[in-house]
């Protein structure tokens, strides 16, 4: 898979040979791949000095890293406080219906990745879903379906949320 | 817009002296144009989220190209949140003050030909006071922000985050300047310890007191010694942190300077969230900007004193915030909790001593080396000093983010600011101090806000999140909400947490579902206290607190669902019916539309009938509904 950013050598270019690097490489990775694979855990953890199993430990203790390849789109459902109350717990169950995946999960086509996230720190205008980079405020599952049916259809459809932060 | 090698506006020499920073400030003070008229855009995340982004671009282009016969060109300036994010995107016009709320591109036409050329006030777009249904025109006279006192975020909002001119302009780095020209260490320590400053990370320990015994510890164990700001900010629905860092970067960085020049800290560092892409960015970009004016890094200011920090991303841990855990996740490893045999103070990062201070913490010191311990002890309470910063959310009117001072009671800053309950009834209970805090209810709404009363109410300060409950939520739910989050976030190294927070969700779990007894009920509380005594970390240790003060203050509403088989509130799924109001209904067919289990079923323009055996609560008929035709039981 082709990286969305940085490609591995400038990743591994940035960080002195340090473990203390460690996160900072996987936050790259994760960033410009979408997921860590096997290979490029083996390189960061070689280029950070630890032990393989260190790199593993810590991808599987932090929530953001992902070991398997995500979907083209990531659709992020606030379950923070604010958007508990808010019902986001049911546009979390309204999605899974509707693109028939589980929470965390991607969908067969590849085409979305569903995700929650526990607040994103604009819970004044809960509840929030946020689609790659774009918010959608005070949402519910059927606009967002709106959103994503235009997304599957057309490529052209993405920065129409409300607003890019 | 932003990019991190954004020159400076202003020819910018490395300053080489407290008198050349003061100097540099008068200047850019004189070369300020107090009657410029400045069209004001919030870009803090809510804003942004809502399209701020493209009201201000809407305003570029509609100024460049529009022929505005004022004297001066206005300018546009963008901000941090302004704390009612609810009302976004927000516009103001300075000098003016003019207040203009939920502003779209297309309105941005108007606001220029109205305001900006003829000069009057674009009404519909005005505040509307929802007491008297009077438009308001200016900012002060919003009772949001009347009967607020800004004292941390008193420059937020009016600075630009990514121009550190702005921000020395508006008073950034006086601090720093005073202490690096005449205090010693032991002074900048002793002002901290007169303020009464407590951290506003959660727990309230003395600020001072903290930076002494890292003083005491640095006696023993010498040099290096480190600085680090914790903005991991991980309580859910809370974003007081984010603010600040993404709207007065410059206010965390210089306490963080401050703290490093008492101690004599080389090195510094920022964990911060991973969720707040803005908060990272800004505080980058200030980094960068203090760097370049030699207020950052090597013989800051000439003074023989030199400091640096990194930010480290957070990657989505919630016990990270947690101060060890905080320490391995920044040594690269996974954010496990260490026991606390000895003190972070004396043996935190890489082993050295440590202070760890929260944003909001951080962001007061400046203020205290400026203007004194003693005015600083003059806010507030006298055991709770200064002003808090809340994020009010939840089933509240004015949805927002809010400081006042210490030792006000509950209902000033939901009912007086907060505007209360939307549909005007009394709040059920407010939720502070997140995950690890409790409930005040309605009864109680006069308690003082400060760290003891709340305690002493069951609930705690912590990091001040503040979401109201109306009787629409379930004390149950919201109990076992906060539980699940935690046993999630639960790092499983110790057994109470790990296997006492499963059992206690799953007891709710029960409750829930109309299942328990009285017994439970008492298990539950005793549960409860095994955790508490046996958690490693205060993760688990105070994660029974939300459950303990539902049973105290609501412990009825518990015994409805095991009893009665009700959710009075009519929230848990399993004890709860949709049904349609057949007067109510018009018969327009689109919940029937919309059901994803097909179970709505009725003729065109006849009352419609949900089956209640197929029906998944889903809730999706009542949002659905214009007629509020849906009957939840
Ligand atoms: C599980 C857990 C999570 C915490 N999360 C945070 C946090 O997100 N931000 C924070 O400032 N403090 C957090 N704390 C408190 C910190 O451990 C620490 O007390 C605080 O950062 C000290 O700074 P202060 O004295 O300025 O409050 C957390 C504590 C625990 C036990
Ligand atoms: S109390 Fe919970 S989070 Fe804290 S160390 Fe124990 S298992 Fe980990
Ligand atoms: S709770 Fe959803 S954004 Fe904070
Ligand atoms: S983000 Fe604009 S007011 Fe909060």
């Amino acid at each position: 898979m082709a990286p969305v950013g940085k490609d591995m050598d400038t990743i591994l270019e940035q960080y002195p040979a340090k473990p203390e690097y460690l996160i900072f490489l996987l936050q790259d990775i994760q960033s410009s791949y979408g997921y860590i694979s096997q290979e490029s855990m083996q390189q960061a953890s070689d280029h950070a000095g630890v032990p393989l199993t260190q790199a593993y430990s810590v991808a599987t203790f932090y929530q953001s890293f992902r070991l398997d390849p995500s979907g083209e789109h990531e659709v992020r459902v606030c379950l923070g406080t604010a958007c508990h109350l808010k019902g986001g717990q049911r546009i979390v169950e309204e999605l899974e219906r509707r693109l028939n995946v589980e929470a965390g999960g991607t969908t067969a086509d590849m085409r979305f990745t569903l995700n929650t996230v526990n607040c994103v720190g604009a819970c004044a205008l809960a509840p929030v879903v946020v689609v790659d980079d774009d918010y959608h405020a005070n949402t519910t599952a059927r606009k967002l379906e709106k959103h994503l049916k235009k997304l599957e259809h057309d490529v052209t459809a993405d920065g129409e949320g409300q607003g890019h932060v | 817009m932003y990019s991190l090698n954004s020159a400076l506006r202003v020819d910018t020499p490395r300053l080489d002296s407290a008198e050349a920073l003061n100097a540099y400030r008068e200047n850019l003070i004189a070369g300020q144009d107090p009657n410029q008229t400045l069209v004001v855009v919030c870009h803090g995340t809510g804003c942004m989220a809502n399209g701020s982004n493209r009201v201000t671009a809407a305003f570029q282009n509609a100024i460049e190209g529009a022929d505005i016969k004022a004297k001066v060109m206005p300018g546009i300036k963008t901000t941090g949140c302004q704390g009612f994010c609810s009302r976004g995107p927000l516009v103001l016009i300075r000098p003016q003050g003019l207040f203009y709320q939920r502003v779209k591109e297309k309105d941005v036409e108007e606001i220029i030909q109205r305001t900006l050329i003829e000069g009057q006030p674009v009404e519909r777009l005005l505040y509307k006071d929802p007491q008297t249904g009077k438009r308001i025109h200016t900012e002060q006279e919003i009772p949001f922000y009347k009967l607020q006192e800004r004292v941390v975020l008193h420059n937020i909002g009016k600075i630009d985050p990514t121009d550190i001119t702005d921000a020395i302009a508006a008073g950034a780095y006086r601090a720093l300047a005073k202490a690096l020209s005449g205090m010693t260490l032991e002074q900048v320590v002793s002002e901290v310890e007169q303020s009464g400053l407590r951290g506003r990370g959660g727990a309230g320990f003395p600020t001072g007191r903290k930076w002494r015994s890292a003083m005491a510890a640095i006696e023993k164990k010498g040099r290096p010694v480190y600085v680090v700001v914790n903005g991991d900010e991980g309580d859910p629905g809370a974003f007081m942190d984010r603010t600040i860092m993404e709207g007065d970067p410059h206010s965390v960085l210089e306490g963080l300077i401050l703290g490093a020049y008492a101690l004599g800290a080389e090195q510094g560092y920022l964990y911060v969230r991973a969720e707040y892409p803005l908060a990272i960015q800004h505080l980058e970009i200030a980094m960068a900007q203090a760097r370049e004016l030699g207020l950052l890094g090597e013989n800051i200011l000439n003074s023989g004193f030199s400091f640096d920090a990194r930010i480290n991303r957070g990657a989505g841990a919630f016990v990270c915030g947690e101060s060890t855990a905080l320490f391995t996740s920044i040594e690269g490893k996974p954010g496990n909790p260490r026991p606390k045999y000895t003190r972070s103070v004396e043996e935190g990062l890489w082993g050295r001593p440590t202070i760890l201070n929260n944003v909001e913490t951080w962001a007061n010191v400046p203020l205290i080396i400026d203007k004194g311990g003693d005015w600083y002890a003059g806010l507030g309470v006298p055991h709770s000093t200064g002003t808090k910063v809340f994020s009010l959310v939840g089933k509240v009117n004015n949805v927002g983010l809010v400081e006042v001072p210490m030792g006000v009671p509950v209902s000033h800053i939901v009912e007086a600011i907060g505007g209360g309950v939307p549909g005007g009834a009394p709040f059920k209970a407010v939720q502070t101090g997140g995950p690890s805090g409790g409930c005040i209810p309605y009864h109680l709404k006069e308690t003082p806000v400060d760290f003891d009363s709340l305690t002493k109410a069951g609930s705690m300060m912590g990091s001040g999140a503040m979401i109201v409950m109306d009787d629409s939520d379930c004390v149950v739910d919201v109990a076992r909400y906060f539980l699940r989050f935690l046993e999630e976030e639960s790092c499983g190294k110790c057994l109470p947490c790990r296997l006492g927070l499963t059992r206690m969700r799953e007891m709710l779990d029960a409750f829930s579902k109309g299942v328990g007894t009285e017994r439970d009920i008492e298990d539950l509380i005793s549960l409860s206290q095994a955790i508490q005594d046996g958690a490693l970390c205060a993760l688990g240790s105070s994660a029974p607190n939300p459950v303990l003060t539902t049973i105290n203050y609501f412990r009825d509403e518990y015994r409805a669902h095991f009893s009665d088989h009700k959710c009075p509130a009519g929230v848990c799924k399993d004890l709860i019916t949709f049904s349609i109001d057949p007067d109510a209904c018009t018969g327009c067919r689109s919940c029937a539309r919309q059901c994803p289990n097909n179970c709505i079923s009725g003729e065109k323009k006849q009352p419609h009938v949900i089956d209640a055996n197929q029906c998944i609560r889903c809730g999706i008929c009542k949002e659905t509904c214009k007629f509020d035709a849906v009957r939840v039981s």
